[in-house]
């Protein structure tokens, strides 16, 4: 499913609402969600899961086109924990093929 | 502080100009579709925040924490979360006290 697709199923859902709304509604919450996360500050949503920042530490890494190295600085990666529901919901739907 | 479904309803009611009632069911429709779709096997795609994929593992041999008795841990279905390249790099950015 994609973002797209995402929002022609909630807009089947909400005819009243016309799909300009849902569109920027979707995209809204999405643009919410990642400013809360670049500005250090965590998400949870119950029955889905929660977003936090995970730290990595500073590194020695290489260039590798030339082989030189290059001293990385620590940096913020984004973590997913899913929920209980999410969990138990993915796992129950087990015998459905993977598909993207 | 956390982001919670509240705090996003209340975004798409002062800025999108939704009614209080519209924004909470868009905010609740938004990741019940989530959770409906991974459970279904679609993993979902939203280009600029990023991909939840779905990984089928094997049964493998793990232990009791407490007691440290042998117990497998069953075949399951789980969820994973890949950042996309702009949420990565919005997060880097992130110079945060490490809190986290």
């Amino acid at each position: 499913m994609t973002k797209s697709e995402l929002m022609d199923i909630i807009g089947r859902k909400q005819k009243h609402l016309p799909a300009k709304d849902v569109e920027l509604a979707v995209k809204h919450i999405l643009e919410v969600m990642s400013d809360s996360l670049s500005s250090g500050e965590r998400i949870e949503i119950r029955g889905f899961g929660s977003f936090s920042l995970h730290y990595r530490p500073p590194r020695m890494g290489r260039n590798p086109k030339t082989g030189e190295a290059v001293a990385l600085s620590g940096k913020y990666v984004p973590h997913f924990k899913p929920g209980k529901d999410l969990r138990e919901r993915v796992n129950t739907g087990r015998e459905n093929p993977i598909r993207s | 502080m956390a982001l919670t479904k509240a705090e996003m309803a209340e975004a798409l009611f002062n800025e999108l100009g939704l009614n209080k009632r519209e924004a909470r069911e868009l905010v609740d429709l938004f990741f019940e579709e989530l959770r409906s779709s991974l459970a279904r096997g679609e993993q979902v795609k939203l280009s600029g925040f990023g991909n939840f994929d779905l990984r089928d593992k094997r049964e493998r041999p793990g232990r009791n924490p407490k007691t440290g008795e042998e117990i497998p841990i069953s075949a399951r279905r789980v969820v994973t979360f890949r950042p996309g390249q702009k949420l990565k790099a919005r997060v880097e950015a992130y110079a945060g006290t490490g809190e986290q």
